[in-house]
Order: structure tokens, then C-alpha cells, then sequence
């Protein structure tokens, strides 16, 4: 025996359980649960059992005294389904409406986006953090300080510690910062450090373009 | 009174740590606190030393701690102040014989005899500044203006981030304005950009540092040197006074430029 709640009430599926048994079970779960039951609209759902007026009508009065209401029966048998449209009972379950097709494609701007770490704070020497995916530091990454990861990296602060994007071979990762000195970059394979000369603090995007690390002003 | 517990600290060798813990104790007795020094570089003691008690020691810290002795009864009494005391390292053993805890009880039980615990630490990251770190209320960390001793107070500060301790502060020694204007030097705002922790105090180097540590008087006593002054500074700026940044050698810009930054920082 099956009990679900739908649209129309309270539904009861006994599959291809005997009438007798059927009946005697629904009783039993009636009275012992007779708070969830009580003043409830049932549909039952009696697969082949053949129930005519005489029946449905007993059944009825019986849910009555129990204060429930019998809304629907749904067989197979077309004894049952006279028996029960003559009643005035339901005998089919109002299908949902399906609504005709958009033909429009939904937009897609939900991005999943990929696995990263969020570091909210500044690195400081011997630090280390070391992720399979990519890197955001919201601080410094002072020398001495070391990030691995085998995504991109990127620092909101000034990043002149050690750093590896790509670790794991991933030549398209970058790493930026809002000064970007570190004491040695790598991207995959490729290793740099940061000139001597280096200018003014600016925030910068390093690459590989053409086998080499090379590091580009971040252009507003 | 219930003490709070300085712990003076570097990284890095030779900055001037015990210096440091010396010219802040006699600093804060100056200033009518009552201090005890502790030195927990087992081993290497020096603060004795430089305070000019070393003749005095009969029982050391690993004696209080083992209980060979009563903590009063390792208490020396500077002659000079009578609300100073040093508690002395242990010259013949080594860090193993002191642990954390060891170190959070001694305190604990010092609290209410003083309102200042100074702890001098010793260099290194290990066993010893776990020590002098534990009972720690507030850590002030040493530096020079030179990048490795930058980079190890550097490391310092993580780890003291990393045990939560603190505050940690920040003090510049041995600057040498002469130096810091030819370019030839890292600046003090230089030295506090990297570091990013509040900045107590600016040292500038002078020799009297070391004539007056030579003869276990230190130099905060001596009135005319600049140093003295730096350290009475940030004694007083330990008591929570405003001290204005002091003028190195008519190098006004660069100290009138620091007071801004910390007077509209942090």
C-alpha cells in the first residue's frame, strides 16, 4: 500500500492487492492513524479489482464515519469506473497543464565556475600555500612567502614572494598583481625572476607568449 | 597589580634584543612601573649581563623551574631601581629544560608582584622563542633596517600571527639617518611597508649603545644619547602616551613623514 498526497487529496495505491485485502488494510491504517486521515479526500487507486455501486457505496458511507471524504477511484475495470463516475467520483487524475514549448534557448549566464582558494591575509615568510586549483590572496605576499598552484594566481597586494601558476603543466595560467616583484615566477615549466630595473609598482599580468614568461601592464 | 607580559623578539641574531629588553625595563622602572626581566636564552644568558647583575646570580630560571629554589629567591634586584628584578637565564643547560607551559605558570605566578614582565627571547624560531612567545600579552618585534633581518622578523610575525599572540609591534634599530638619506639605507616607512605591523619605536645607531653596554649601563640612563631617548620613547609609548616621532641628526622629513603615516594609519 502506497500513500502519497496530490492536487486532488490524499492518494491510495494498493496495486494488485485483493479488494477484501485491500479494503481491510486501508481500514486498519484508517483508524490507526486517524488524525492524518481525518477529514481527508481519498482517491484510491484499485488497479484490476471489479467494485460495483453497492461496494463503493458501502465504502463511502465507512470513510464517512470516519470523517473522510471518498473523492476518487482509479481502475482498470469498467465496472469500477461506471460504478464510481455514477457516485460522482473522480476517476482520473488531472494531468499537470504542460505549458507549449518556448522555443527559445535559455541564456546561459549561470557559470559554474572553477575551484579556487580564497587568502585573506598577508603571506609573510614561510608561508606556504599550496593548491589544486587557483590562488586569490586579498594582502601581500612578502618574500620568503610561497604559493603553488595549478591554476592562475592572483594577489591584490604586492606579490614578492615566490610563486608557481601551472604547476602541474597548465601553460595558460596567469598570474597577476597590483605590483607584481616576486623573487621568482614560474608558469609551468617556465621560470623568471623580476628585473632589476623593475619600474614603478604597477599591476601586471604575467603569461607565456612564445615559450617565455612575459609580464604586461594591466591596461584600464 | 596584574603584570603584562612583553616579549621582546627578532628572528634573526644580533639586532639587539637583549639591548632592547634592557633599555625598556630600566625605561618603564623610570617611569615608576614596577618590572621583572626575564631571559630565556638558556644557555647563551646575557641580559644579565648587559644590565650589570651578572655577579649577583646565585639561582637562574630552570632552577625556579625545577624547583630547586622559590621564584622570589631567583629575583635579582637591580641596586640601581629598586623596582626592577631579572630573573636569569640558566647558563649550563640548554632550551630543552624549559617548556612553554613551564613559562605561562612562572608568569602567572609574577603577575601580581609587578606590572611589567619583560621577556628577552633568544634568536631562532625554535624551542626558545616558543618559550619567551607563550606567556606573551604583547610581542614587540626587533629589526634592522637590512633585508635579512627584515625577512626573519618577517617570519617572526607569521608565526606569531599563526599562535595568535600579540599585538605585535614593531621597532627599528640601529637606523642610520646619514645612511637611510644617501639611499644607501632602507627607510623606516621602507622597513614598515614590508612588515605592515605597527611601528613603536626608531633607534638610531650610537655608539654609546655600546660603550654603555660594555660597562652594564644601559644607554637608556644616558641623557645625552639619541638611542637613550628612543628607548625612554617607547617606554613611554608602551604606558600608552603620545610621543611624538624624534628628529634624527636634522633629518626632519623623513621623521615628520613617518609621524603622518601613523598618525593617519594605523
Amino acid at each position: 500500500m502506497d500513500i502519497k498526497g496530490i492536487k486532488e487529496g490524499i492518494l491510495i495505491s494498493f496495486d494488485d492487492l485483493e479488494w477484501r485485502y485491500a479494503k481491510a488494510l486501508l481500514l486498519e491504517k484508517i483508524s490507526e492513524k486517524q488524525d492524518f486521515f481525518q477529514g481527508g479526500k481519498l482517491v484510491l487507486s484499485v488497479g484490476n479489482a471489479v467494485l460495483g455501486t453497492k461496494a463503493l457505496k458501502e465504502l463511502s458511507e465507512t470513510l464517512s464515519s470516519h470523517g473522510i471524504t471518498l473523492h476518487g477511484v482509479l481502475g482498470q475495470s469498467s465496472v469500477t469506473q461506471n460504478a464510481a463516475q455514477k457516485m460522482g467520483l473522480i476517476t482520473k487524475l488531472e494531468k499537470p497543464v504542460i505549458k507549449p514549448e518556448m522555443n527559445l534557448k535559455p541564456l546561459d549566464t549561470v557559470i559554474e565556475g572553477e575551484s579556487a582558494v580564497f587568502v585573506r591575509k598577508t603571506l609573510r615568510s614561510g608561508y606556504k600555500v599550496v593548491y589544486h586549483g587557483h590562488v586569490v590572496v586579498f594582502g601581500d605576499v612578502n618574500p620568503g612567502a610561497e604559493i603553488v598552484a595549478t591554476g592562475s594566481v592572483i594577489v591584490w597586494g604586492r606579490l614578492r614572494g615566490t610563486v608557481h601558476a601551472g604547476a602541474e603543466g597548465d601553460q595558460s595560467a596567469v598570474v597577476c598583481a597590483l605590483d607584481l616583484s616576486p623573487t621568482q615566477l614560474r608558469i609551468a615549466s617556465k621560470i623568471a625572476t623580476t628585473p632589476e630595473d623593475h619600474a614603478v609598482p604597477q599591476p601586471e599580468i604575467a603569461s607565456i607568449a612564445d615559450g617565455h614568461i612575459i609580464a604586461v601592464p594591466w591596461q584600464h | 597589580m596584574n603584570a603584562k607580559v612583553l616579549t621582546i623578539t627578532s628572528g634573526k641574531g644580533g639586532v639587539g634584543k637583549t639591548t632592547t629588553a634592557a633599555n625598556l625595563a630600566i625605561a618603564l622602572t623610570s617611569l615608576g612601573q614596577k618590572v621583572v626581566c626575564i631571559d630565556t636564552d638558556i644557555g647563551l644568558r646575557n641580559l644579565d649581563v648587559v644590565l650589570g647583575l651578572e655577579n649577583r646570580i646565585v639561582y637562574d630560571l630552570v632552577d625556579v623551574v625545577e624547583g630547586r629554589c622559590r621564584l622570589t629567591q631567583a629575583m635579582i634586584r637591580d641596586r640601581r631601581f629598586e623596582n626592577l628584578h631579572l630573573i636569569p637565564a640558566a647558563q649550563t643547560r640548554d632550551k630543552t629544560a624549559l617548556a612553554p607551559d613551564d613559562m605561562v605558570r612562572l608568569c602567572n605566578e609574577l603577575r601580581p608582584m609587578a606590572d611589567w614582565i619583560v621577556i628577552d627571547s633568544p634568536a631562532g624560531i625554535e624551542r626558545g622563542f616558543r618559550n619567551a612567545l607563550a606567556p606573551s600579552d604583547e610581542v614587540l618585534v626587533v629589526t634592522n633596517p637590512e633585508v635579512s633581518s627584515l625577512r626573519d622578523a618577517d617570519r617572526i610575525i607569521g608565526l606569531v600571527e599563526a599562535e595568535e599572540k600579540g599585538p605585535v609591534k614593531l621597532i627599528i634599530n640601529r637606523i642610520n639617518p646619514a645612511m637611510v638619506k644617501r639611499g644607501d639605507m632602507l627607510s623606516a616607512p621602507d622597513v614598515v611597508e614590508l612588515l605592515s605591523i605597527p611601528l613603536i619605536g626608531i633607534v638610531p645607531e650610537d655608539e654609546a649603545v655600546l660603550v654603555s653596554t660594555n660597562h652594564g649601563h644601559p644607554v637608556v640612563l644616558n641623557e645625552k644619547s639619541k638611542a637613550g631617548t628612543a628607548f625612554l620613547n617607547i617606554g613611554r609609548r608602551l604606558m600608552g602616551e603620545e610621543v611624538p616621532w624624534m628628529s634624527l641628526n636634522g633629518n626632519d622629513g623623513l621623521f615628520k613623514r613617518l609621524g603622518q603615516l601613523f598618525n593617519g594609519g594605523s
